[in-house]
Order: structure tokens, then C-alpha cells, then sequence
């Protein structure tokens, strides 16, 4: 896997693996691959795939059944969308404000032309 | 657990080590770091019994690795950066060495192989070095040691193999093994592993896990001119400056271990003082 200099790498790992519920790879109730496998697929050490599935946890797209491993939460999809969404609220879209108001863009003006897109 | 207690050594008259004391974990694939001639080899023979120490002790498991004792050798591998191997096909040499290790997989070393396209039909001489070097590290991580140690592991690999050798490594490791990857090549084992070693002039003057560098510093870009306040270090880049800061409120950023190295290197107490 090719790792992005900024953004931690744990996190890179955890956009990858809710890429993977997305778009249907580890289906909902099902089995994701373990900690030492997934941290041989992507050539990390262990512990990162740790702070990576504990994150997942925590956001309930994953749980885990005590033995048996990890697994894919029920509504695990939306559960990632909500999380997206609030991180481009937090972070995209400031930087994205940011930089029209260097650039002296009016806000009207984006609004006017993301109108215009969705008539096209 | 490994357990380096005031150690010295030199080589006749050139002191290689002054009180040297470490101590190495199992779990945890540990990166050793140094300048060329700083004793990274060095050190590594002396935790192999390879060679003695002048004052001090290495211990294994509670062996002291002077006596060689059969029991702290079966339970450790040793990789060199460079090394011969006998000319006999590859089968014979499983079956001459592999007694020597208890928890020997063979499963393990077909897998390892495989990863790499080879197997074990071919005659060990008839290799090229790259060839050798995997088919020998294939061996080391199926002999399934609690200790393995591994001088510059990546050196004359090509590239898919470097990318096959984190793979091996990581799916190789378990809470029961130490592994010591000594290298030049940072950006092979940048992810790889979990704690970092540093021996300059002597000493070891940096020896911190990843989880505690991360948490306590970044490692970012600046722009021409923009230098952050509080950088402890920076280095020139292609968009400006490459900087070491303490982390504070910032988010985490990944670990660049060039950029650490040469930080500790020219800024060892103002590292210090982060980690204090």
C-alpha cells in the first residue's frame, strides 16, 4: 500500500478498510481479515492495524466477536457516510472556505455555479 | 528479552561501546539506527555470541550469550548483511538446519517462499545474492525463533521484494517473537516496525517506540521562508523545508525516520527535552 506523508497512518488505513465495507468487499456480518493479516496485506506493523481497528470499533463499523475475530456492524455503510460527512464538515470544507476567502470568491458565486452542475 | 548491561567493547584500541545498556522486548520489531561505523554490526554479533563483550554482559533469556549455550542458540537467528552458504540444494539444507530449531515450520518457509516466487528446488550456490538473501531470510522467519535478528535486510533486494519482505515480516510476527532489524534503507521498514534504536558515538542516544514519537512529535512541510516557530530541526526540501516540531494540539502526522534520525543526530537535547 502507498502512504499519504500526512495524514497518519493508522487512519489511511482506516479510509481503506471502510472503502472496502463501501464498496462491498467485507460484507455487513461478515468476517474481516485479522489484525496480523491485515497488517501483512497493507506491510504495517500490527499495531498500527490495532489503533485501526479500535478506531473502527469505537465508530461501531466493525465489532468483535471475542475468539472468532471482527466483524462488519449491521448498517456499517451509513455508519461510514455519517463519519465522512462529518470530517469533510470539519476539515474539507474549512480549508475550502479558507481558500476562497484568499482568493476573494463570494460564497453567491459557488452557490450559483454548484446550481448550474446539478441542471446539467 | 534481551538485557545489554553496561557493556563495553572496542576493537584493540578503537572503543566501539562505553556502558552501553539496552534492553529489547518481545512483541516488537525494533529498527537499529546508525551512521556507518557507529557499531550497528557490532552490536548484533555481540547479542549472537558472536563476539564478547570487554566488560558487561549480554543476556538471552537469562543465558549469557558468551557461554553459547545450546538452549539461548536454538531460540535465536542471525542474518547477516553478508554470508556464504553451503553449495548443496536447498532441500539438503533444510534438512541439515532445521533440526537445529524446535518451532521450525516448513509450512511457514513455503509461504514465506512463495511470496517471493522461489521454492525450494534450487541449488543454494547457483543463486544470486538477491536470491540468496531471500531464500536465507525465508529460512530465518520459518525457524520461528523468539529472537531474529537481521543486518540490513533489504540491501540488494528488488523492488517488488521489498514490498514481499514487509509482508512476510509482518504476517511472521508474533507477541512471543523480538525481531531487530538493523538499516540504511528506512523507507523499506518506515511502517514496519515499532520502536526505534539509535547508537551514535558510543551511546545509545535515542531509543523510543513509534507510538510515543507520533504522539509527541510531527513531521511536516513548510513552505520557503515559513519556518514553524518551535521547530526543533529542519532539513532543506523540494517545496521548502522538511520540519521536526514537538507535536502540542497538532494532529498526528506519520513518522519519517530520516527526518528523526538526523534530527536526534544534530539536536540530541532538544529531542531529549520532548521526550523527558
Amino acid at each position: 500500500m502507498d502512504f499519504k506523508e500526512s495524514k497518519p497512518i493508522y487512519l489511511q488505513i482506516v479510509d481503506r478498510i471502510c472503502n472496502e465495507i463501501v464498496t462491498g468487499k467485507y460484507p455487513e456480518n461478515e468476517r474481516i481479515p485479522s489484525v496480523r493479516e491485515y497488517a501483512a496485506i497493507v506491510e504495517v506493523n500490527a499495531n498500527t492495524v490495532v489503533r485501526s481497528y479500535d478506531f473502527l470499533q469505537s465508530g461501531d463499523v466493525i465489532f468483535n466477536r471475542r475468539g472468532i475475530g471482527y466483524f462488519v456492524s449491521e448498517g456499517a455503510i451509513e455508519k461510514i457516510t455519517a463519519m465522512r460527512r462529518e470530517s469533510f464538515m470539519n476539515e474539507q470544507l474549512a480549508e475550502f472556505f479558507d481558500e476562497i476567502d484568499m482568493l476573494r470568491i463570494p460564497i453567491e458565486t459557488i452557490v450559483e455555479l454548484y446550481k448550474k452542475r446539478n441542471k446539467q | 528479552m534481551i538485557l545489554i548491561n553496561s557493556l563495553d567493547f572496542g576493537y584493540s584500541k578503537h572503543k566501539v561501546f562505553e556502558n552501553l545498556n539496552l534492553t529489547f522486548d518481545e512483541g516488537k520489531i525494533y529498527g537499529l539506527l546508525g551512521l556507518n561505523g557507529a557499531g550497528k554490526s557490532t552490536l548484533l554479533y555481540l547479542m549472537g555470541g558472536l563476539l564478547f563483550a570487554d566488560n558487561g554482559k549480554v543476556e538471552f533469556n537469562g543465558f549469557d550469550m558468551r557461554e553459547r549455550n545450546p538452549r539461548a542458540l536454538a531460540d535465536l537467528f542471525f542474518v547477516p548483511e553478508e554470508f556464504e552458504l553451503p553449495d548443496v540444494k536447498f532441500e539438503t539444507y533444510i534438512k541439515l538446519h532445521a533440526p537445529f530449531y524446535p518451532n521450525f515450520s516448513r509450512e511457514t518457509l513455503d509461504r514465506c517462499l512463495s511470496g517471493f516466487g522461489m521454492d525450494t528446488s534450487c541449488r543454494l550456490n547457483r543463486l544470486s545474492m538477491g536470491q540468496k538473501k531471500k531464500a536465507f531470510m525465508c529460512f530465518a522467519l520459518a525457524a520461528n525463533t523468539g529472537l531474529l535478528i537481521m543486518d540490513e535486510p533489504t540491501n540488494g533486494l528488488d523492488i517488488p521484494s521489498k514490498s514481499q519482505f514487509r509482508q512476510v515480516v509482518s504476517s511472521c510476527m508474533t507477541d512471543e517473537r523480538t525481531i531487530i532489524i538493523s538499516t540504511h534503507q528506512v523507507r523499506d521498514v518506515e511502517n514496519l516496525i515499532d520502536h526505534i534504536t539509535i547508537i551514535n558515538d558510543k551511546q545509545i542516544v535515542f531509543n523510543r517506540s513509534v507510538a510515543d514519537i507520533t504522539d509527541r512529535l510531527v513531521f511536516t512541510d513548510a513552505r520557503f521562508g515559513q519556518r514553524p516557530e518551535g521547530a526543533i530541526y529542519a532539513q532543506p526540501s523540494s517545496v521548502g523545508e522538511q520540519v521536526v516540531m514537538p507535536r502540542g494540539g497538532e494532529q498526528e502526522t506519520p513518522l519519517n525516520i530520516e527526518l528523526l534520525f538526523n534530527a536526534v543526530l544534530a539536536e540530541r537535547e532538544k529531542v531529549a527535552t520532548i521526550f523527558a
